[in-house]
């Protein structure tokens, strides 16, 4: 087996010159220098003002009930699930990076799939709020869980709400676990760096007693692989099941058997999306272009390139099938979508998840970081219109036109999504601070020459 | 328990333990903070018996029932003025009361005077429901939006409480002291020609007969009498075609066709209830029965008749005289003096097909004049009903039922005048609120300024209370002691079922004071008034062998046997027809007509009222300028666009609503809207019509000038989208094909039977309950909407709720048009839960709140609910309703708790709620079953949207029980589900509408396919 020639070589992924210990120091060292640059500052700022905002709006709504929000009667469901659906999405990316691209054996997964899984922590907790906060008596948010209790009641578990709580706990959990066990030979490192007591005691408390011997990074290798055995089918399952909240249903607009496929799509296609959206920044931030390669970047464009694809094809399968299908209210919401009252969403729906991303398409919007970073925020608002499209305008017009009716969205609506999104920036923030971002070891096993040994040798 | 007995010393140390204490602390009296022995020994033994149990645990459980029980009643004994030491537990338990069940009492409830029957269910002394008395003939048990809804004035917690003199608190010594002064000065000065009294119309026999008294005894007292939707049309058409005002009374039990011009036969015309139930009988059609009256309506404003019409035709309202003239003349009645062609709207093929019709049903055909329209077209009718040898077949005439017959506006006018002239020492307002209703022109305000003592009586400390020196409360009906006539002439008695809420006063008690009568109270006037009819002979002796016999039987039956009205026999006069006024210009007409809702405004305080959508334009909580597409266009205004009209120099600003089916260059102004002094729940709604409306034009006037403002203003309609798209929703036949086949022409869609569906089809082993609305015989009134409202403690929301599609009703009544956007065809449809066998909320709850019932009942568990809706977005109905905010807060109103139906949850925040096919009826009907040692038989259930519809479209019963009308409903061709083909199977079917159409009209402009629609 020869040589490949350097310009069939994928490009590298971590910069050149790098040794174990200068990733150990370059990464390990925005945890340990107590410092933090003014930019964390402004970030973690606005994202703690904003999350005060999220405390407000769901006092007030616990307060004053529903109500508060935008949602009648027909549309029942508004911002709350919108929301839900959108950072459910978001929280896809994390897990399919560390899960799945690892069964793959994608190398250029390494850099991103700490902070990826962590935002998909932070997404899934975000997510969470909303089904909670929507509900009308949310005191009463565990009759949703399989409990013994005096009631002889279990859930009813024909309902796909049911199946959500179940989808995305088990998500939540798994994921937070993959995250952690990731996690725990950079514990260790940062107990071992740590320079004072109290440092040392919570590193070493969560590195769980690491030390680096073999046996432990045998067993690490082995509950790491089943982790992701593990989560893998969760990343399809977790959205799906999502979907079926619609697609079970039997509104127009909803009741379509694509839904699941979809949405999975949808879901990897925000997932990356956000990634990129948290990428391109951080490692502008923390000078991290050597970890966090132009090959990184170029990668997930692709993903987001092929997944935007499929979610075209998912719209068009859906209007397709309305037509094709000769249901007059799944007509009647299609034209009402393509020419009616809806006409302005689904067209921006159209511009902004399926037209603008076909940019990507090009090398030169690849390669570049602001084009990319444009790309992914556009990409963002799109999947969220796309929520919007999917839950409120089926519900505006179903099958009696009688009980048509308009949802706008009330100020309360937006103080409370824009302060999830407050909650996920101070979560990122947190954890930009205070653990590693970028998993170490995994990158210094990338380090060019050497993918054996286990340790830095130049120390 | 009159423990108030603190001590000075006391106080200040009570004020120190409150002052400590944490938190908000409620206390019932001085002793409990300072826990003075007897007060503990009060808590232990007095009230709460069992208290002492406390200590027992065997027996806590049942402490803790009684406990809930004891603070519920304490609720409610603070709600009333009731002093506290009356609600104490019954030493004698009063005959008949059986705690938890209710007691219904007959009385009776009169809108503009005219009385309909009905029976007030009481719970515990609370009357919580009103129903039509079934043996009553203005309603034979069923009711409308109005009756249901009065019983919300009773609560209504903005109800003048005290006697005010100028303003101010005063006592009812006071009022006393002051009135017999002043009747004696003036009867002293002039025998009391300086002494007015105004009423509404009045029907009651005991207060004519006080009246009269008051008469006798000064004979200068007059008596004015004003009610701003008043009969004086049909008083003077009769005047005119009879030359004597009798009332005319119809039979539509034998009607085969019926011309309705510009009357609304199912809301205006006294004894709609009555009309409306005789009318759908002659409508209703089953596959053994294939027999339909026709009705033709040429109407201005659109109305639920002329919804219901098989033909409509739009015309101004200043045109319909000139229709009636062109019809009259086609049927060649005598003495008609010329016409003047057709209006726009109506062309001279449909003037020969609705003559010929009338003719060929002579005897059984009835032309109706619309109250507001002018004398002369009521003389026309006459003369029409005459010509088709319709009297005494479907119609007949009687003495007025009103006392005191004259002019209403003559009455006013001479009153005004003798005000203005300084004629009128003191003016006795009982009722009414002439201040806001008077004609505009009379300036009744500024009159009133020239009378040195104003009284007003009132349940509402309204416009005219306001400008009177003496205000006095009056009682509501529930609360009173009187009688009033029906459109028959049946007297109707009038009992109260409560003490006095706001210790009101009523018109009786306050003539009798007026009067100097030996009684003073209200039972004992009204009593004493029949006792006199007993001794002079006037009372059958069949009603009991003692006068005390008669009257218990009387009160218990609310009607007084064979005090109908006798027939007359009048003839035609020679010169009957004046021939048609003056022509109607070419400006734009304005319309007043009386509210569907708040009529002429006495009900805008009522919040189930406002609520109610008004049946034609879906609007709450407001009024507006109606106005067709085609005017809209022209005037460049659209829906919510607030205009300036101005009508002879005098203004309002109107927002407006485009109304498909309102004749062009015509406006309609609703009647009872914009009050300056009302409640919290009118305050702020509307626009007041009364100021442009003059007495040269009460009813219709051309002359308006529109302005637009530029500015907008939210109204709050419950339907935004007014055409079925086509689809299958309400099924249209023609009636002639169904005679011809037994079926109807309609999409032909498969509808899944009970094996397809992925779960296993239920077993109903009992009862398995259903219903059916038959759309041929609904009129659309939302009298069914307002009796769901009051049967199943229903909260309202409020105008802004409304706008945000929240209003909470369980039934509501879809209306669409179809067909040209200008002059639509109209169909309404009744919707509430139609309890789907494979119901699509059940599955998707994931608490099991919304449950199937053994009966087939789609149950809403109201203490599981987490308010997820999802119930509600996968409901293909939208039946399901979401307390998104408390909208059962009566904190601020405890009063209304009183009202609350006890056999029916009030849902806090956060609760999906819907329909339960009146659960709790069905319920107690098995439980009377059962105690009786019975099977349920079919009719022993009856729903509150059944039992109200006046025209008995809705039908309930035991699908298994093949002899229920509800088994035989399923079985007519015309039955169908809604949205049947989603396979949700549902419970509530319906029968399909019919047209039964003129076949001479030919049908190129009459729509039936729903495909066709454009609106």
């Amino acid at each position: 087996m020869s040589e490949a020639p350097d310009v069939l070589k994928p490009d590298p992924v971590i910069g050149p010159g790098h040794s174990y210990g200068s990733i150990t120091e370059k990464i390990a060292s925005i945890v340990d220098t107590g410092r933090q640059p003014k930019f964390w500052w402004v970030g973690f700022g606005v994202g703690f003002a904003l999350l005060q905002l999220f405390l407000v709006s769901a006092v007030w709504l616990l307060w004053k009930g529903v109500g508060v929000w935008g949602i009648n009667n027909p549309v029942g469901w508004g911002f709350a699930i919108i929301n839900l659906v959108w950072w459910i999405g978001i929280g896809h990316a994390g897990t399919l990076i560390s899960a799945i691209l690892l069964l793959l054996r994608q190398d250029w997964r390494t850099s991103i799939n700490r902070f990826a899984e962590a935002m998909t922590l932070f997404a899934v907790a975000c997510a969470g709020m909303f089904p909670l906060l929507h509900m009308g008596r949310p005191w009463f948010f565990y009759w949703l869980m399989p409990y013994p209790n005096t009631f002889g009641m279990w859930p009813q578990f024909r309902s796909p709400l049911v199946w959500d709580v179940f989808a995305i706990s088990t998500y939540a959990l798994a994921s937070a676990l993959f995250w952690f066990i990731g996690l725990i030979p950079d514990l260790a490192t940062l107990r071992d760096r740590a320079g004072d007591r109290v440092g040392r005691f919570i590193y070493g408390t969560l590195a769980m007693g690491w030390r680096g011997s073999a046996i432990h990074w045998y067993r690490y290798e082995v509950a790491y692989l089943l982790l992701a055995g593990l989560a893998t089918p969760l990343v399809v399952s977790v959205h799906t099941v999502v979907s079926f909240d619609f697609a079970i249903g039997i509104i127009p607009g909803w009741h379509a058997t694509i839904f699941p496929p979809y949405f999975v799509a949808g879901a990897i296609y925000a997932g990356f999306a956000m990634v990129l959206t948290l990428a391109i920044p951080i490692r502008w931030m923390y000078g991290l272009q050597d970890f966090i390669t132009a090959r990184h970047l170029r990668n997930m464009a692709k993903v987001m390139l092929a997944t935007g694809l499929i979610v075209a094809y998912g719209y068009m399968m859906e209007a397709f099938m309305a037509w094709y299908s000769a249901g007059p209210y799944e007509a009647a919401l299609l034209d009402h979508r393509l020419f009616g009252a809806f006409a302005h969403i689904f067209w921006a729906l159209i511009a902004v998840n399926v037209v603008i991303p076909q940019v990507l398409w090009f090398p030169q919007v690849r390669r570049s970081t602001t084009a990319l970073f444009c790309v992914a925020m556009v990409v963002n608002v799109g999947m969220w219109l796309e929520r919007y499209l999917i839950v409120v305008t089926s519900l505006s017009r179903d099958f009696l036109p009688s009980s048509w009716g308009e949802y706008h969205a009330t100020g309360w609506d937006w103080a409370t999504f824009i302060g999830t999104i407050g909650l996920f920036l101070t979560l990122m923030f947190l954890f930009v601070r205070v653990l590693p971002l970028i998993s170490i070891f995994e990158m210094r096993t990338l380090v060019p020459g050497d993918s054996k040994g286990r340790g830095g040798s130049d120390e | 328990m009159n423990m108030q007995r603190a001590k000075s010393n006391e106080l200040a140390e009570l004020r120190a333990r409150l002052a400590s204490s944490q938190g908000k602390q409620y206390w019932r009296s001085l002793d409990e903070i300072a826990e003075t022995p007897e007060f503990v020994e009060y808590l232990q033994r007095e009230f709460p018996e069992q208290a002492s149990e406390l200590n027992d645990p065997v027996s806590r459980r049942r402490f803790m029932q009684l406990m809930g029980a004891s603070l519920a009643l304490a609720g409610a004994t603070a709600c009333t003025n009731r002093s506290v030491e009356k609600i104490v537990p019954y030493v004698h338990q009063p005959e008949n009361l059986i705690p938890g069940r209710p007691l219904y009492y007959a009385t009776s409830f009169a809108l503009g005077g005219y009385a309909v029957g009905l029976l007030a269910e009481s719970h515990m002394g609370r009357p919580t429901k009103l129903e039509g008395n079934p043996e009553h003939p203005a309603s034979l048990g069923s009711s409308d939006s109005f009756l249901q809804a009065s019983i919300l004035a009773l609560y209504d917690p903005d109800r003048s409480q005290v006697v005010r003199h100028n303003g101010r608190i005063a006592t009812w010594d006071g009022f006393l002291s002051m009135i017999g002064t002043a009747m004696a000065a003036t009867e002293a000065a002039d025998g009391g020609s300086g002494v007015r009294l105004l009423t509404q119309t009045v029907t009651s026999p005991t207060l004519v007969g006080q009246i009269s008294e008051l008469q006798a005894k000064i004979p200068g007292v007059r008596w004015h009498q004003w009610e701003p939707v008043n009969r004086d049309n049909a008083f003077a058409g009769a005047l005119a075609a009879f030359g004597e005002g009798v009332e005319t009374r119809y039979d539509f039990g034998a009607v085969d066709v019926v011309l309705s011009l510009d009357a609304d036969i199912y809301t205006d015309v006294p004894g709609s209830i009555r009309y409306t139930r005789d009318f759908a009988a002659r409508r209703r059609v089953s596959d053994d029965h294939r027999e339909m009256a026709r009705l033709y309506a040429v109407e201005s404003t659109p109305t639920i008749t002329g919804g219901s019409a098989d033909h409509r035709w739009r015309v101004r309202a200043c045109d319909v005289e000139a229709v009636a003239r062109a019809i009259a003349a086609e049927l060649g009645v005598p003495s008609l003096v010329g016409g003047q062609g057709l209006p726009a709207g109506m062309d001279h093929e449909a003037v020969v097909a609705i003559a010929e019709d009338l003719r060929a049903h002579g005897g059984h055909s009835l032309v109706v004049p619309g109250e507001g329209q002018p004398p002369a077209l009521h003389a026309l009718a006459h003369a029409l009903n005459h010509h088709l040898g319709n009297i005494g077949a479907t119609v007949v005439y009687t003495d007025p039922v009103a006392a005191n017959a004259g002019l209403q506006l003559d009455s006013l006018q001479e009153l005004v005048a003798d005000m203005n002239a300084g004629d009128v020492d003191l003016l006795v307002v009982i009722g009414g609120n002439p201040v806001y209703d008077a004609p505009a022109d009379l300036d009744f305000a500024a009159a009133l300024d020239n009378v040195p003592t104003r009284v007003h009586m009132g349940t509402h400390e309204d416009e005219t209370a306001e400008l009177c020196h003496w205000h006095v409360p009056e009682t509501h009906f529930l609360e009173a002691w009187s009688d009033a006539r029906a459109y028959d002439g049946t007297i109707s008695m009038v009992q109260p079922l409560i003490e006095p809420l706001r210790g009101g006063r009523s018109a009786h008690e306050l003539l009798a004071i007026l009067a100097s009568g030996p009684e003073r109270e209200g039972e004992r006037i009204v009593k004493s008034a029949w006792q006199r009819r007993w001794d002079n002979g006037e009372l059958s002796r069949d009603l009991g062998e003692t006068f005390d016999k008669a009257w218990r039987r009387i009160l218990h039956d609310g009607v007084v046997p064979d005090s109908q009205l006798p027939t007359r026999e009048v003839a035609l006069t020679a010169g009957w027809d004046q021939g048609q006024a003056a022509t109607p210009g070419d400006g734009i007409e304005v319309i007043f007509r009386a509210d569907p809702t708040v009529w002429d405004g006495r009900f805008a305080n009522n919040g189930w009222l406002q609520e109610t959508p008004k049946p034609i334009t879906k609007l709450t909580w407001d009024n507006a300028a109606l106005v067709s597409p085609a005017t809209a266009e022209r005037l460049g205004v659209t829906s919510e666009d607030v205009v300036a009209l101005e009508l002879d120099g005098r203004t309002v600003r109107a927002p407006i609503w485009v109304l498909p089916g309102q004749p062009d260059n015509s406006l309609t102004l609703p009647l009872g809207y914009g009050r300056r002094r009302t409640g919290r729940v009118g305050a702020g709604t509307g626009f007041d019509a009364y100021r442009l409306r003059a007495s040269g034009g009460l009813h219709f006037a051309v002359g308006l000038s529109v302005e637009s403002t530029g500015r907008r203003y939210q109204l709050a309609s419950t339907q935004m989208h007014n055409s079925m798209e086509g689809r299958d929703i309400v099924r249209v036949g023609d009636f002639h094909e169904f005679r011809e086949t037994g079926e109807i022409h309609h999409p032909h869609t498969h509808v899944p039977g009970p094996d397809e569906s992925l779960f296993p089809p239920y077993e109903y082993a009992g009862h398995s309950w259903g219903m059916s609305i038959d759309l041929n015989t609904c009129i659309g009134c939302t009298g069914c909407v307002t009796a769901c409202q009051a049967e199943n403690n229903i909260p309202i929301v409020g105008k802004d709720e409304v706008a945000n599609g929240r209003e909470m009703h369980w039934i509501r009544v879809d209306r669409y048009w179809s067909g040209d956007v200008d002059d639509p065809e109209t169909v309404f449809q009744p919707v509430a839960c139609m309890h789907c066998d494979n119901a699509p909320c059940e599955v998707v709850c994931p608490v099991a709140a919304t449950v199937h019932g053994s009966e087939g009942l789609n149950e809403m568990v109201y203490n599981r609910c987490v308010g997820t809706r999802y119930c509600a977005n996968n409901c293909p109905y939208k039946v399901r309703r979401f307390n998104f905010l408390s909208y059962t807060d009566y904190d601020e109103t405890p009063v209304m708790r009183l009202l609350q139906n006890p056999d029916v949850t009030v849902r806090s925040r956060g609760v999906m709620e819907k329909c339960s096919y009146c659960v709790q009826r069905i319920n107690v009907a098995r439980q009377d079953a059962k105690v009786e040692g019975r099977e349920l038989v079919d009719g022993d259930v009856v729903t509150a949207c059944q039992q109200a519809c006046p025209a008995q479209a809705i039908a309930f019963g035991d699908l298994n029980d093949a002899d229920s009308a509800i088994a035989a409903a399923r079985k007519e061709p015309l039955h169908y589900g809604l949205l049947a083909e989603l396979g949700t199977r549902p419970r509530t079917n319906y029968l399909a509408r019919l047209r039964n159409l003129n076949p001479t009209l030919s049908a190129d402009d009459q729509h039936l396919d729903a495909e066709d629609d454009h609106v």
